[in-house]
């Protein structure tokens, strides 16, 4: 609660408004794309809002070198920053969600379990199983079928364990710089900071190596029934995230290096990103658990 | 920071000022609230008889899509959000909304949303067509191809909300003056801080499943597809995880208007304080775990039809302390019947009505006939009109004095509210009885015997429109000029945004005030 006299609230700002032109022209750009047509306002759209972002992270990081934010504002990004990642999480939860269900109810009702079994009669010869390697489609209608399940699956004591590793020795090692940070030495935290970047790179390289495999080898793809689907959806969007994550730290890695920003009482930039990348983390853990453990 | 506003178009385009983004939010949801409202007379217009008269069917679909779309969406919750802007910095004593710029690029999305969403009309194919509910696989193979820009517009406006909510948070959490403790909050301020968290936890879920819905029509995946092994139902469950929940944010932000005008007028204290408060997180709670009771026709195991059952009437205590509270809160009070009041006793009287057709909905074996029906209709407008909108017009009545300086003209104001509330009833109440009798929700088109009904629907439906143009115009009128309110506007009037002055300054608390 309030203790001291005045909160910042900056002037007028430009940035909103372009943040929300670059957004529309983003997604307008995006559906007109994904609907045959051209890719060049989804791009200009993009690089808009980047740039916009860019210099908003800019002004934000100004004022606050400049000492104009009080001690009471800067909670408001943390709040703001802790609730951000809660609907990360969320959004995370409905494909969990949507996994879970497939797999405990619809898929067996699909096979005929339970009182429902009429619904076998739409997919003769269907039997539901987990990874579904044969979908209803096939099942039903042999070699015409469009929706074919995949021929094998990534082996998660492979490439997934070693992935698994990284992650979590990532989450030390942004723990190590953390505290690095909190003594005030400047050359550990970018050591143990850059050791983080280059593990969050590392697991990103792999898991496109086993993409790759998944859709050359394996006849694993987005297009390969359900299994597919949930596998692609929920690894793809971790993925997405750890690259945003990644980003995030490396643009805090480059701040201390160049810029020389951050103080041991003052680093919520980098908490910030750290505490994005200990949640990718802990999605990481669940879908190694749910997916590909349990899943295969 | 101590001067006022920018002249000129640029103070709404770049402004930071919690009152600027209210005023802003409030006006375009007004402005969409006249357009979904246009869509919902065009509906009528045609159910005024049975046969085709004025629409085609596809058209008409496109109606009750867009008009459901746009009243949820673009007037309900901007408004709500608007109220928020305004009021919640003035309640606690916070010189502004916690994060002001972000504030104001959650209002900005909005229109550019709104456009790409309206732009569909014009598109070959169509406008989407599927319902607001936007089932797969209406919405998925048999969409027009507008639907991705339907789903992308879904998108921004998520992204709006989640950062609207993250605000509101932020605010009510850091920047409340020494002395408001949490439960010295005005109710209003409360049933924020849960609308707000609610917001956070199902619009990514919202997300979520128009991403789902994208990926499998246009990049081959199966969520929804049997023949890959998802399952249509899955889009059901998914989009009423979010679904019911917001059918509360878009209540209990309307739970704490009325929470705070029905004691200035009936002149005592509210009754039972805390208990609304913890009725209304009860009710957040709930709120997540009775989604499917949308669903009890789909064919869900009988557990499941019986779970949903039995949690979605628990809802009804808490809902019934909050009712006791208010009636309680008038009972022996000096009561006035001033425009706010009349629309928060409307409130009061008919959200019941709503809430107890709700109950009728929840059981499981009637639903089966209700299910699809105008019964629905009818609940959902209950709760939604003399709901949710009857309280954000009490609002706008109630602060308005307060945001503009001047009184507003208490004859037309209560002109609007009985030729609205006679239009509502008029419009809505019918339904009930052609919704038990069997007409189904969603035709352009229906049997002889329904039709007295809905000829009587429709002159209600244009007499409620009729009541929103003499609200136009008192608000015009208003914040033109007229008398002046007084810095306290009402007699019986509580709170931290009575002790400044009306109008209200540009900025306000600068320097936190004392709450004792």
């Amino acid at each position: 609660m309030a203790t001291q006299s005045s909160y910042y609230v900056p002037e007028q700002s430009r940035l909103p408004i372009f943040a929300s032109i670059g957004l529309f022209l983003t997604v307008f750009g995006a559906a007109n794309w994904i609907n045959d047509g051209d890719a060049y306002i989804f791009f200009f759209g993009a690089l808009m809002l980047a740039a916009v972002l860019w210099s908003w992270f800019a002004i934000v990081i100004k004022e606050n070198m400049e000492g104009r934010n009080s001690n009471q504002l800067k909670r408001s990004y943390v709040w703001g920053m802790g609730w951000f990642i809660f609907s990360e999480v969320m959004f995370f939860a409905a494909f969990f969600g949507a996994l879970y269900y497939i797999r405990t109810f619809s898929l067996p009702w699909l096979g005929g379990v339970g009182d429902r079994a009429s619904s076998n009669m739409l997919w003769p010869g269907f039997e539901h199983s987990w990874p579904l390697m044969i979908t209803p489609d096939a099942a039903a209608h042999g070699d015409a079928a469009k929706v074919v399940g995949p021929k094998a699956l990534i082996d998660p004591w492979h490439l997934p364990l070693i992935n698994t590793l990284l992650l979590l020795a990532s989450s030390v090692t942004v723990h190590i710089a953390h505290v690095f940070m909190k003594k005030g030495q400047r050359n550990g935290f970018n050591l143990w900071l850059t050791a983080t970047v280059i593990l969050g790179t590392a697991f990103l390289v792999l898991q496109v190596e086993e993409y790759m495999e998944a859709y050359q080898h394996l006849g694993l793809t987005l297009e390969s029934g359900i299994y597919g689907t949930t596998f692609f959806m929920l690894t793809g969007f971790h993925g997405a995230h750890v690259t945003l994550g990644t980003i995030m730290l490396l643009v805090m890695l480059l701040r201390s290096i160049i810029g020389k920003h951050f103080t041991p009482n003052d680093h919520f930039g980098f908490e910030a990103a750290s505490w994005y990348w200990h949640f990718v983390d802990v999605v990481w853990v669940g879908l190694f658990i749910f997916v590909y453990v349990l899943g295969g | 920071m101590a001067h006022g506003p920018q002249p000129g178009l640029t103070r709404w385009l770049y402004t930071t000022n919690h009152k600027d983004i209210g005023s802003m939010y409030l006006w375009f949801s007004f402005a969409m609230f006249l357009l979904g409202g246009c869509m919902a007379l065009i509906i009528r217009a045609e159910l005024f008889q049975p046969g085709l008269q004025i629409v085609q069917p596809e058209f008409f679909n496109q109606m009750t899509t867009l008009h459901g779309l746009i009243m949820v969406f673009g007037a309900v919750m901007p408004a709500f959000v608007g109220l928020a802007n305004w009021m919640i910095p003035l309640m606690v004593g916070a010189p502004d909304m916690a994060l002001p710029r972000m504030n104001n690029w959650s209002f900005w999305i909005l229109p550019f949303a709104f456009s790409m969403l309206l732009s569909t009309l014009f598109m070959s194919g169509g406008a989407p067509n599927f319902g607001w509910t936007f089932y797969a696989p209406l919405s998925t193979e048999y969409a027009p191809p507008s639907v991705t820009f339907f789903i992308f517009s879904i998108h921004i406006m998520g992204a709006s909300s989640i950062m609207g909510a993250i605000n509101i948070i932020a605010t009510i959490l850091n920047m409340r003056a020494p002395g408001m403790t949490l439960m010295k909050m005005p109710l209003f301020v409360w049933t924020w801080l849960i609308t707000a968290y609610l917001l956070i936890a199902v619009m990514p879920v919202l997300a979520g499943v128009v991403t789902m819905m994208l990926m499998d029509i246009h990049f081959g995946t199966s969520f929804f597809s049997a023949a890959g092994g998802g399952d249509p139902v899955l889009f059901q469950h998914v989009f009423w995880f979010f679904g019911h929940p917001e059918v509360y944010i878009m209540i209990l932000p309307a739970f704490g208007i009325v929470s705070m005008i029905i004691p200035t007028f009936a002149r005592k204290p509210l009754f039972g304080y805390s208990s609304m408060v913890y009725a209304t997180a009860s009710i957040a709670f709930l709120s997540f775990i009775v989604w499917a009771h949308h669903m009890f026709t789909v064919g869900m195991p009988v557990a499941g039809e019986l779970f949903f059952m039995y949690a979605t009437m628990l809802i009804a205590v808490p809902t019934g302390v909050k009712v006791f509270n208010w009636v309680t809160t008038m009972f022996r009070g000096s009561m006035t019947f001033e425009t706010p009041m009349l629309f928060s006793i409307a409130f009061v009287i008919l959200f019941t009505i709503g809430g107890f057709s709700g109950l009728m909905l929840a059981i499981a074996p009637a639903d089966f006939q209700y299910h699809d029906t105008y019964f629905v209709v009818a609940h959902f407008h209950y709760v939604l009109v003399p709901g949710a909108i009857f309280s954000i017009t009490a609002a706008v009545y109630y602060w308005l004095p307060k945001w503009c300086g001047n009184m507003y003209n208490e004859a037309m104001g209560k002109l609007h509210f009985w030729l609205a509330f006679i239009g509502l009833n008029l419009t809505f109440f019918p339904m009930h009885f052609v919704g038990l009798a069997g007409m189904p929700r969603r035709i352009p088109d229906y049997a002889l015997q329904f039709a007295d009904f809905n000829q009587i629907a429709s002159i209600g439906a244009f007499l409620f429109g009729a009541a929103q143009l003499v609200f136009l115009f008192n608000v015009i009128r208003t914040v033109r000029g007229g008398k002046k309110a007084t810095d306290k506007v009402w007699e019986s009037a509580h709170g931290l945004e009575w002790s400044i002055a009306s109008p209200a300054p540009y900025h306000t608390f600068s320097i936190p005030p004392k709450v004792s």
